[in-house]
């Protein structure tokens, strides 16, 4: 609730509906971003279990395949139905943006939209194909899964990389909205960066989210080789999109540096503009005074990394205007260090991986190893949601960056309270059923090893009792 | 025809398909709220189950298809309606969401009372969202969306008994679905069961249309002279379809009637689309006056071309290797 309080403070005199506007829509993609990495990401590790499954004839790996499909059957649904809150909220809560804007940067998502019904009809096939298909039949259907996954998160990533680097389009003086290029809008600055920087995320997730189930078993004792494959093909994938991980940060600090200063300053902190900027980690900025309480500062760090040199000048708050500066800077500088704070983490353990695996060519036996990696997952997620908070409340008080505020996109119906409500309830009970539903999947599991592969949201018709 | 007109078309392509397909997903959840105590509603529900699962997920693309197309290609028109119709359109979403993964997680929830619960929670999205998803219909063919407003639409009966006819053609398209499934699978007490649950749905849904053409008269009497002027080969097409489902739903025919229950509900909405042309808002805004800038246009139509492209292919794809029996039926 004190985040609530935080974000009221600078924006009271705004339309009364934006407050609880911005925090449904924060609310509910924050819920969905959780489903993504395993759609996104998902059938590629069980394409891997499944082809290792084909070519050594391993049923351990197979079976792991099969059970991974069950999963990304599960939250691609609970993805969808809560997919389709996010685009009635695009009208519903920001009538501004789409009424306005629907006809530059609507295309990606029509785009994202075909992508996702062929994921929905591929996903079919292989669920309930595991039986009759030809075991390479069957694998080659599945094959197109990753990649059409791929096209689905360029076209979602592409239409937020317009708000954050908008273009395709020019304001006329009376304010129309004209030279309409769809296609200039799909490709914009921010795309490269945002793309690069999404996919290997949205693979560590599920990597890491994966492994960390199975760790969890290992550590339980459950020391078999389902165990040791649901723990290093995961972890494998994982170890090779953490680095380029950090490597596309990097790129996206120096794209956001270039198109969106006001958010870079915000990020770091950047009190005023200037070479020799510290890096300041945490610490509190008071927007009233324009300074920085608290923190650990490392001389010259922050203008190193963002030009390779410490006289790299930086953009600073103060050269902003007060209200287009970040309505909340603390929250997206806690963010970023957050993010980053993981990133480099997570890159730690991957490390560590790295040189266990290489030694004994087998899960790395150190207890702090496995503790560590059981978190993993969690982390990951945490960092998915910290940076997501970079991108979208760093970009304040914009919309689409530098065109539409977003107090002038919110919607100017009543109820938005109220709606906010019901929605934080409703995901409450879908996400904790979602849970249940997942432990449930696993100690049937555990109890028969042969599954009926009857129990997810997909396929033909299953069998009716008599 | 112009490139909006098109446009258009496709939306109300979606939006017929989403009424064929999506509206009997609703249907079918209610009949899986009222198929009675856990033992002797076991067997409707499966199968219920069995039938809606694979394809509610694919049926829910339509809709889907239809808010991204509105924003894309007739943007002023889609912030006007989110506007006015803030709080059913809300109240669609709650509903879809509990729909969704209410069904998708209730089959693996394990203890039998979760599942109940997630039962009910499915059974109360699929009494919401048509009716508000109707309701919404009805607002718009009373003009009570005008363009650039900032207020609600105004309650009218229309909207009201246009949710419910939503409601109720859902379940009679549901019911007789369901009916010819059962007998499909040669299990005719089942097929009796929902044979009954047709019929009064088809009454109820009778009721409904007739009030709501009479609201309509009196609340647009111009909207209600379109209809009936200019839709209605359409409205008797439907009403003469939907009658025939009703008499098809009768003990050992069962070829047809799927296809005459598809008519009758694409040609209702078709006879709305052919009233309500040319305009997107009746009657402030036309649809040459909402639409977005010709290049938006000719990109959503080439994504149109693709779309069928792509997609066609995988359903036929999924289809046969259906029909060949490749994708297993687990016993
Ligand atoms: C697995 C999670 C993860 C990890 C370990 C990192 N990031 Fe990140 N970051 C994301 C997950 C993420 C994200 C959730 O995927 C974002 C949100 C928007 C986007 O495109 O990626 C993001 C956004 C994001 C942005 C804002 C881009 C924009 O506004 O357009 C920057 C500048 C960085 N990141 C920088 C970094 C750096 C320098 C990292 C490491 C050392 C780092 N990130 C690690
Ligand atoms: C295509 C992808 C996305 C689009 C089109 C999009 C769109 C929007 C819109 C319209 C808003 C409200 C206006 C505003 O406050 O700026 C918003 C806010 C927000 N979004 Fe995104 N978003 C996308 C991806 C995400 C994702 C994946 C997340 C992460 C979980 C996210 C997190 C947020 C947050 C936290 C806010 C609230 C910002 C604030 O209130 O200060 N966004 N986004
Ligand atoms: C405003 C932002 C967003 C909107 C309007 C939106 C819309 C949707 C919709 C409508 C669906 C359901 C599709 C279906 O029925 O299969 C969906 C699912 C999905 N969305 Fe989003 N989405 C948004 C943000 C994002 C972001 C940022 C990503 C990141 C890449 C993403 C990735 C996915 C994926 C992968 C699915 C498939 C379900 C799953 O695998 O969990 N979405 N989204």
């Amino acid at each position: 609730m004190s985040s609530l309080t935080a974000l009221a403070g600078p924006i009271l005199a705004e339309p009364a509906q934006l407050l609880p506007a911005r925090q449904q829509m924060a609310f509910t993609l924050m819920f969905h971003i959780i489903f993504v990495p395993i759609g996104v990401a998902l059938p590629a590790l069980m394409l891997i279990a499944e082809y290792k499954g084909l070519r050594r004839g391993d049923e351990v790996a197979s079976r792991l395949a099969r059970r991974w499909s069950h999963v990304a059957a599960l939250t691609f649904a609970v993805g969808a139905a809560s997919g389709t809150v996010l685009s009635f909220e695009m009208g519903l809560l920001w009538p501004g943006l789409t009424g306005r804007f629907g006809e530059v940067f609507g295309i990606p998502f029509a785009m994202e939209g075909v992508a996702f019904f062929l994921e929905a009809i591929l996903m079919a096939v292989y669920i309930y194909g595991w039986r009759r298909l030809s075991p390479r039949a069957h694998f080659l259907l599945g094959l197109p899964i990753p990649f059409v996954a791929l096209a689905g998160t360029f076209s979602i990533i592409s239409a937020n990389a317009w708000m954050n680097t908008p273009s395709g389009f020019t304001v006329a003086a009376d304010g129309t909205i004209t030279d309409i290029d769809p296609g200039a809008a799909i490709f914009t600055d921010a795309l490269p960066y945002e793309l690069a920087h999404f996919v290997p995320a949205a693979y560590m997730a599920a990597g890491f989210t994966v492994a960390s189930v199975y760790v969890v078993g290992w550590l339980r004792g459950r020391r078999d080789r389902y165990h040791r494959l649901g723990i290093l093909i995961p972890l494998t994938v994982a170890a090779i999109a953490t680095p380029l991980q950090l490597v596309s940060g990097d790129l996206a600090a120096a794209g956001v540096l270039a198109d969106q200063p006001a958010k870079f300053a915000a990020m770091e902190v950047v009190t005023e503009p200037g070479t020799h900027q510290p890096e300041i980690l945490f610490g509190r900025y008071d927007s009233a005074t324009n300074t920085v309480a608290g923190g650990v500062r490392i001389p010259g760090l922050d203008s190193w990394l963002a030009g390779g040199s410490t006289d790299t000048a930086v953009p600073g708050l103060s050269q902003f205007p007060a209200d287009e500066r970040p309505s909340n800077v603390n929250i997206v500088h806690w963010a970023f260090d957050v993010m980053v704070g993981i990133g480099t983490l997570l890159f730690l353990l991957v490390v560590w991986f790295a040189v266990a695996y290489w030694r004994r060519r087998d899960v790395p036996q150190s207890r702090p190893f496995l503790y560590a990696a059981a978190g993993a997952g969690v982390l990951t997620y945490v960092a998915i949601e910290a940076g997501w908070i970079v991108t979208e409340v760093g970009r304040q008080p914009w919309v689409v960056y530098g065109h539409l505020r977003t107090e002038d996109a919110v919607t100017r119906a009543d109820g938005v309270w109220v709606s906010f409500t019901v929605i934080v309830l409703l995901y409450t009970v879908v996400g904790a059923a979602t849970v249940a539903a997942l432990r449930a999947m696993s100690r049937r599991w555990r109890r028969d090893d042969e599954t009926p592969d009857d129990a997810v949201p997909y396929g033909p018709r299953p069998a009716v009792p008599r | 025809m112009s490139t909006a007109d098109a446009v258009a078309v496709i939306i109300v392509l979606a939006m017929t398909l989403y009424a064929c397909s999506g509206l009997a997903d609703f249907g079918a959840g209610l009949w899986d709220l009222a198929a009675g105590g856990r033992a002797a509603g076991r067997q409707r529900r499966a199968l219920i189950d069995a039938a809606v699962t694979p394809v509610w997920e694919v049926n829910h693309m339509w809709l889907i298809f239809m808010l991204i197309l509105c924003w894309t290609a007739f943007g002023t028109a889609f912030a006007a309606i989110m506007t006015a119709l803030f709080v059913p359109l809300t109240l669609a979403a709650v509903g879809i969401v509990l729909r969704g993964a209410g069904f998708a997680v209730r089959k693996d929830a394990a203890r039998s009372g979760a599942r109940h619960l997630a039962g009910w929670l499915f059974g109360a999205g699929a009494l919401i969202t048509p009716f508000c998803l109707g309701y919404t219909l009805g607002t718009l063919m009373t003009g009570g969306v005008a363009p650039g407003g900032t207020g609600p639409a105004p309650v009218t009966a229309t909207a009201v008994l246009t949710g419910l006819l939503a409601v109720a053609t859902g379940a009679f398209v549901a019911a007789g679905y369901l009916t010819a499934e059962a007998g499909r699978r040669g299990l005719p007490v089942l097929a009796d069961w929902f044979r009954v649950r047709a019929r009064i749905a088809g009454g109820a849904g009778l009721l409904a249309g007739v009030a709501a053409l009479t609201a309509l008269r009196f609340d647009q009497r111009r909207m209600f002279d379109l209809l009936v002027g200019r839709g209605w080969p359409l409205l008797a097409l439907g009403v003469l379809a939907l009658g025939a489902t009703f008499w098809l739903a009768a003990p050992g025919r069962r070829r047809g009637l799927r296809p005459a229950a598809v008519t009758g509900v694409a040609a209702l909405v078709c006879a709305w689309a052919v009233a309500q042309y040319p305009y997107l808002l009746p009657f402030g805004l036309t649809i040459e006056q909402g639409a977005g800038a010709p290049a938006t246009m000719r990109w959503v139509l080439v994504w149109f071309a693709v779309a069928v492209l792509l997609v066609g292919p995988a359903l036929v794809l999924a289809y046969t290797l259906d029909q060949r029996d490749r994708l297993a039926e687990e016993s």
